[in-house]
This record gives structure tokens, C-alpha cells and sequence, in this order.
């Protein structure tokens, strides 16, 4: 029983072994090995992107809290005006560069 | 095959160290072949671990007692699941369970977690590799399941109140909720590592907080309910400090389930998340240690051990860990937006997260004050109910308040001439209830009134937000009422699913004051012929009876039962006695009336020779609504936990890199 359970432990190692060892054995000399982390730019999009996905969602929220009246005429008034300009704006921020356009400044933080 | 099951911890402690060192570097470094070996090392760690797993389970199911774990947990009269839940009956297999459950959750969080980005999880992979080091080195140097004797001929057996089908399920679900929290907490450190405290972390772990609260809720509840049967004293909960561990980070996490969404619809309390989803996982570990080292006298806690300067000296680690990473990366974690008013939907989250934090902090005091005490003056002073429950009372009442007010407020702000028309059927509601709660006769218990009608409140605000939504939705086009009811659940789970579970709570708190503040007790000594009256109901003792079975002798008094001259039939309540291990434990007798949740609860604390028995009756109503709330509770989460096609398009959208947005 010591000898199988020995032999079987073995197996459970060299199989862990070789499995922590799989991207060295998949890909033994890669031509990038970086982690792909993402740059300045990259980092900025994706701040951008959640601000219009909260802007996005907290005027869905409100056009249908308006709409079931958990929202009143006067305070939809107030609150829509800026919640359209935060959208807007963060979704003219994420448009690529027009070519040829003049560069526009979206840094709002 | 203990070789097998030592061998099988020992690769895992070593993938587990794999995965904490060569991750971090690989992290450091930013090598993404080495990131990935580390992922895969926690991969194989829980297949190691499950190995380890196995042999123990075939160990108990096969009654071998050459494991010393075995014998000291099992006997060979006990049945298959029983024998099976010894896994988690003692100190080494509950460690293991841990372990089991960590590099699991830990698999599963890597396979998903690809999708948020492999810079993110190249640091959460490290910490969670610490983790896994500190419990696969628990079970390998220090309490091993897999030591072993020259195996004796019978086990020692089961404690007696562990022999109970609610253990099956209770310490696992617990552990689900207690490691789960681990997650969260692993990607925080990993998005303060990486120095991206964007929503990807929050993104990646949302559901997994919410499953890690789910199941510590319903593990409580089960928890709840094991003690009400089992233990025998009339009660389901009794701010034992085993049962205020799990409770602990459960708050920690409902403030924190509630506190992420202000950051996710208004980017603020970045920095509170971050404490919250620290304290936590600290409470969830602190928890494992009260349970475990022995350090508190509890009716949970199976153990007195070495273990305690272990674990003390793990939360010291983590604790410090989460709190220089916190405070140093503070200028990451500025808001960038303020509140706008404090009569708003944040706001309200704000004071419910208070009061949770409060009375989180409240219960850790009750829970230490006995350990400060002993350690300062030489003697444990014990902190008992009336402490606890002016704390529920003085916090709870307003936090269930909270649960009616915050769907009825918008985000941002909203005008009091606006919440005057929104809170009108609900505070008329409320009114109402209470006024006939009070010509009904609650007025006995004043906190028990102000429950009720909160509760009324809160349950009628819930009913109108589901009333104006649906109508909503079926005006939007929606082609029947249910298909708009359906339409209005599916496109926001998250707030609708909220609203079922804070149906729940409600529900639990109408249990919780009917049975304690509206409870009768009774007792007497009876002989066979004798009755004992209890509110409306009448017991009359038939007789004793006894019985034996494969473990243990059962006798029982038998009770006939009548309420207004109905015969109700009979309740059978007494004594096991075990044979292994020579224990005795309480066996109830309870008969639910589940049209009005009325409990007629029956316990015995001597049953003589001549036949005579003491008896203690509780008549509890609406009890049953707080096993209704777990019902209620699952429904909930299940409907928030469920994925969302729609959003996981706008998350794939967020995350895939895209084109550079416009710059100067």
C-alpha cells in the first residue's frame, strides 16, 4: 500500500510539475514575452469608458425612475441636463482622432 | 493511504509558495510566461488539495482508524453522511476543507478573472498564493489530518450535537462564505499592486462577493436552525462569539455589497471599499480562529488547540499587508465626485453603511471584550444579550428603516416635495399596520411595534417599486402584465433581485421580534396524566417512551396537544443517549402551525425514574418567517446573481482595447 500510494504521489507531482511548467513547454522561445499592460493611453480609455458607462446607465436609470414616477418632473429637470452633458462628453472624449481634425483636449481629471 | 494524502499537501504547499513567489516576480517583472506558470500553479494546488481530499473521505467512509483524524472524529455505527461530515467535525479536516475550498475558489476566480485583464491578475495570483501557503502549511506542519496510530478496533466518536442532517450543509456553507470572501479582498490588493484602482477589480469579484454572502447568510441561517432543533435552550441564536464571528464579516460584506455600487454609479469611497472588503476577509479569518483555536468557550467551537498564534500571526501579516497598501496608494483612490446631497439614493447607502460598520464594531467589542478583560485583569468578564441586543435594537431598527427609504430616493438628490408624493402609500401603509398592530395588542413590546410597522413600511415601498416598475415596462411595450414583470426583473437583476433579498431581511426581522419580544414560556414538572397550559395551547403528558437504535437510546415524553378544544395529536420530546463516547443530547419537540409561522416548541430537562418529566414549552409566533427569509434570501441573490447578457456586452466593450480615445 506504501509503495502505490508512493507511486502515486509521484505521478501527482511530476504531473503538477509539468503542468506549472506547460507555457515554457507551449511556447519555448516566444517572440514576446511581456505581460500586455496597458499604456497612458490605454489607461485613459478605459477611465473614460466607465465614466460613459456610468453616465450611460445613470441616465437609463433616471429616464425610467422619471417614468415610473419614483423621479418627479422638477427634480428629472435638474438632474438630466448634466447627466446628457457627462455622457456627451465622455463619449466625444472616446471617439478616435479625426484625421486631419484638430486635436481635442479631454483630460477632465 | 496517509502517504498518499501527506504527499498530495506537501505538492500543494510547494505549488502554493510557487505561486506566491515566482508570481510576484513574474508580477514585478511583467513576464507573462512565468505569470501564467504561477496561474497554473494554483491550478495544481487544487488538484493536489482535492487528491488529499479524496483520501480522507475514503479514510472516514471506510472506518480507518490508523487515521488518528478518523478515530477521533467517527465510529463505526455512524452513517455514511455522518461519517462524511467528520471531514468538517474537527480542527485538521476543517483546515483542509479550507484549503479545499481556497485553491477552488482561487481556480475558478484565475479562469474568469482572464477576461479583466492579465496585468490585474499576474498580482491577484501572489496573494492569493499567500493565502494558500498559510493554510496548506497549517495542515502539513501543524494540524495534519493524515497522522497516524495502530488503528484501534471502534472509533471515539461523533460529538452528539453534531449527528444532526443540518451539519451536512451548515460548516461547508459557512467556509464557502468565509474563504469566498478571500477573493474580493485578493483582487483589491492585486488592482493596489498594479496601481490600477479602476473598476476591474470591483467588475471581477461583484459576483463573487455576492456568492461569498450568500452562502454565509444561508449558512448562518442554517446554523440558526440546527441550534433551534438541536441545542434544545428555546433559541436560535444567542450572540455566542462562534456565531457573532460569521455574522461579522456578513455585515462587512452587506456594507460593502452596498457601498460599491456608489463607486460604480458615482465613483466615490474608494478608499472605504477598500477598508471594507480588507476588514472583511480579516473578520472572515478572525472568525476561522474563534472557531478553531479554542481561544473562546462556545456550543460551536469543537476544539481546543495550538493553532491560535498561527492564525494571530496570519491576520497580523494580512492585516498590516492590506494597510500599507491602502495608505500608500491613497492619491489613486481620490474620488472624483462628491455627494451632492444628503437626501439621495448615496446618502441613504452612506447611513446604512454606518450603522452596518457600527454595529459590525459593536459585536467585535462584545466579542473581545471577554479575551481584553482576561488578558488585562486576570478574569473573562462575559458580555451576554442585553449588550447585543440594545446594539440590534439601537442600530438594526434604523438600518431596516433605511431598506424602506433608499429605493423611494434618486440618485444624486432628490426635492422634498418630490419624497412627500413617493412616500405617501408607504407611510400610509406603515401607519396603518401599526395602528392595528397596537389596537391588537403589540403595543406589550414597543421595539416590537416599531418592527412591525417599519417592517410594514418597507415591505410596502418594495411592493410599490415592483407596482410602478412593472407598469413602467408593460407602457413601454411590454405584451402582458407578467411579461412586463419579467422584463423589469431580467433588466435590472441587480436592483430587483436587491429588493426580493431586502424582502427577506424583512421578513427575518418579523420572525426575529414575533418570536422574542411576543414569546411565552412555561414549565413544570409533569406526570403521565398531568397537564400544562401554554398561551392557547394545552399539554397533557401521555407517557414516557424508549427506544433504541443502531447508536444511541432515545426516550421521549409524550405529549397530547390541544388549542381551543382541538386535539393537535402529539409531541414527542427527550433524550439520545450515546453510547459512543457516553453523551447526551437534547431532542425537541416542535410543532409548526405554517399558516400563522407559530412555533409550539417542547423540551425536556429530566425525565425520572417514576415516570415524571420537566418540561419547558415556548409558544413562539412567526417564527417560521425567519426560515421563510432564507427561502426569500436565496430567491434574491439567485435573481442578482444570474448573469446579464446585456451587461456582460458593455463590459466586453469597456475592456477590450480599443482606439486611443482623442488627446491633445
Amino acid at each position: 500500500m506504501t509503495l502505490l500510494a508512493l507511486a502515486l504521489a509521484a505521478v501527482l507531482a511530476i504531473a503538477c510539475v509539468v503542468y506549472v511548467a506547460r507555457p515554457f513547454l507551449r511556447e519555448p522561445a516566444p517572440a514576446e514575452d511581456r505581460l500586455d499592460e496597458p499604456g497612458e493611453l490605454e489607461r485613459r480609455r478605459l477611465a473614460l469608458a466607465e465614466e460613459r458607462d456610468r453616465a450611460l446607465a445613470a441616465l437609463k436609470e433616471l429616464e425610467f425612475d422619471h417614468r415610473t414616477g419614483a423621479v418627479s418632473d422638477e427634480d428629472y429637470r435638474t438632474l438630466v441636463g448634466p447627466l446628457r452633458r457627462e455622457a456627451a462628453e465622455a463619449l466625444r472624449a472616446l471617439e478616435p482622432r479625426a484625421v486631419g481634425g484638430p486635436g481635442r483636449v479631454h483630460a477632465r481629471r | 493511504m496517509p502517504e498518499l494524502g501527506r504527499a498530495a499537501l506537501i505538492v500543494a504547499l510547494g505549488l502554493a509558495l510557487y505561486a506566491l513567489l515566482v508570481g510576484a516576480y513574474a508580477a514585478w517583472s511583467g513576464r507573462r510566461r512565468l505569470a501564467a506558470s504561477a496561474q497554473n500553479a494554483i491550478l495544481a494546488a487544487f488538484a493536489a488539495t482535492f487528491v488529499a481530499s479524496l483520501v480522507l473521505s475514503a479514510a472516514l467512509l471506510r472506518d480507518d482508524f490508523s487515521f488518528t483524524y478518523v478515530q477521533e472524529h467517527t465510529s463505526t455505527d455512524l452513517s455514511s453522511a455522518y461519517k462524511l461530515s467528520a471531514f468538517w467535525g474537527g480542527q485538521e479536516g476543517s483546515l483542509l476543507l479550507w484549503l479545499l475550498i481556497l485553491t477552488g475558489y482561487s481556480t475558478a476566480a484565475v479562469a474568469f478573472g482572464r477576461r479583466v485583464g492579465r496585468d490585474l491578475l499576474a498580482w491577484v495570483v501572489p496573494v492569493l498564493g499567500g493565502v494558500c501557503v498559510f493554510f496548506a502549511f497549517m495542515v502539513v506542519a501543524v494540524a495534519s489530518p493524515f497522522a497516524t496510530q495502530p488503528a484501534p478496533v471502534e472509533g471515539a466518536g461523533m460529538t452528539a450535537s453534531l449527528q444532526n442532517p443540518y451539519m451536512l450543509a451548515h460548516p461547508p456553507l459557512l467556509y464557502l462564505g468565509y474563504v469566498g470572501l478571500a477573493i474580493p479582498w485578493a483582487f483589491a490588493m492585486g488592482a493596489l499592486l498594479s496601481r490600477r484602482t479602476d473598476e476591474r477589480w470591483i467588475v471581477a469579484t461583484r459576483r463573487w462577493t455576492l456568492a461569498a454572502w450568500t452562502f454565509l447568510g444561508v449558512g448562518q441561517l442554517l446554523g440558526a436552525h440546527w441550534a433551534y432543533e438541536e441545542i434544545g435552550w428555546g433559541g436560535y441564536f444567542a450572540w455566542d462569539p462562534v456565531e457573532n464571528a460569521a455574522l461579522m464579516p456578513w455585515l462587512a460584506a452587506t456594507a460593502f455589497l452596498h457601498s460599491v455600487m456608489i463607486q460604480e454609479k458615482r465613483g466615490m469611497l474608494k478608499v472605504w471599499n477598500m477598508i471594507l472588503v480588507v476588514g472583511a476577509f480579516l473578520l472572515s479569518l478572525f472568525g476561522t480562529f474563534l472557531t478553531r483555536s479554542g481561544v473562546v468557550n462556545s456550543i460551536h467551537s469543537f476544539t481546543q488547540s495550538s493553532i491560535g498564534p498561527w492564525f494571530l500571526l496570519f491576520i497580523g501579516i494580512a492585516t498590516a499587508f492590506s494597510l500599507v497598501l491602502v495608505f500608500s496608494r491613497l492619491p489613486l483612490l481620490r474620488s472624483q465626485t462628491r455627494l451632492e446631497s444628503l437626501i439621495s439614493r448615496e446618502a441613504t447607502f452612506l447611513y446604512n453603511n454606518l450603522l452596518l460598520v457600527a454595529l459590525c464594531l459593536t459585536i467585535l467589542w462584545g466579542v473581545l471584550f471577554p479575551l481584553v478583560s482576561e488578558a488585562v485583569r486576570g478574569e473573562a468578564v462575559n458580555v451576554g444579550g442585553p449588550y447585543y441586543n440594545f446594539f440590534l435594537r439601537s442600530f438594526g431598527l434604523p438600518l431596516l428603516l433605511l431598506m424602506g427609504i433608499g429605493p423611494l430616493i434618486a440618485w444624486r438628490r432628490a426635492s422634498l416635495r418630490a419624497l412627500g408624493r413617493t412616500f405617501l402609500v408607504p407611510l400610509g401603509v406603515a401607519l396603518a399596520a401599526g395602528l392595528v398592530l397596537l389596537v391588537l395588542g403589540a403595543g406589550s413590546s414597543i421595539p416590537g411595534l416599531v418592527a412591525y410597522t417599519f417592517s410594514a413600511f418597507v415591505l410596502a415601498s418594495i411592493a410599490f417599486e415592483f407596482v410602478r416598475g412593472t407598469r413602467a415596462r408593460r407602457a413601454l411595450g411590454a405584451s402582458s402584465w407578467p411579461a412586463a414583470f419579467s422584463s423589469l426583473i431580467s433588466r435590472n437583476r441587480r436592483r430587483y433581485g436587491g429588493y426580493i433579498v431586502h424582502a427577506a431581511i424583512v421578513l427575518l426581522a418579523i420572525g426575529v421580534a414575533g418570536s422574542s419580544a411576543y414569546e411565552t414560556v412555561r414549565e413544570g414538572k409533569l406526570r403521565p396524566g398531568q397537564e400544562l397550559r401554554a398561551a392557547d395551547y394545552t399539554l397533557r403528558l401521555q407517557g414516557i417512551e424508549q427506544r433504541e437504535t443502531a447508536n444511541a437510546v432515545q426516550v421521549r415524553a409524550v405529549l397530547d396537544v390541544e388549542r381551543g378544544g382541538s386535539e393537535l395529536g402529539s409531541l414527542r420530546a427527550g433524550k439520545n443517549h450515546y453510547r459512543v463516547g457516553d453523551e447526551v443530547s437534547n431532542e425537541v419537540g416542535i410543532r409548526s402551525d405554517l399558516l400563522t409561522g407559530e412555533d409550539l416548541f417542547v423540551t425536556t430537562d429530566r425525565i425520572d425514574g417514576d415516570d415524571s418529566v420537566y418540561v419547558k414549552v415556548f409558544v413562539k409566533p412567526l417564527v417560521n418567517f425567519i426560515w421563510l427569509a432564507g427561502l426569500v434570501f436565496i430567491l434574491g441573490s439567485l435573481v442578482t446573481l444570474w448573469p446579464d447578457a446585456r451587461e456582460q456586452r458593455r463590459l466586453l466593450l469597456r475592456y477590450e482595447p480599443q482606439a486611443a480615445p482623442t488627446e491633445a
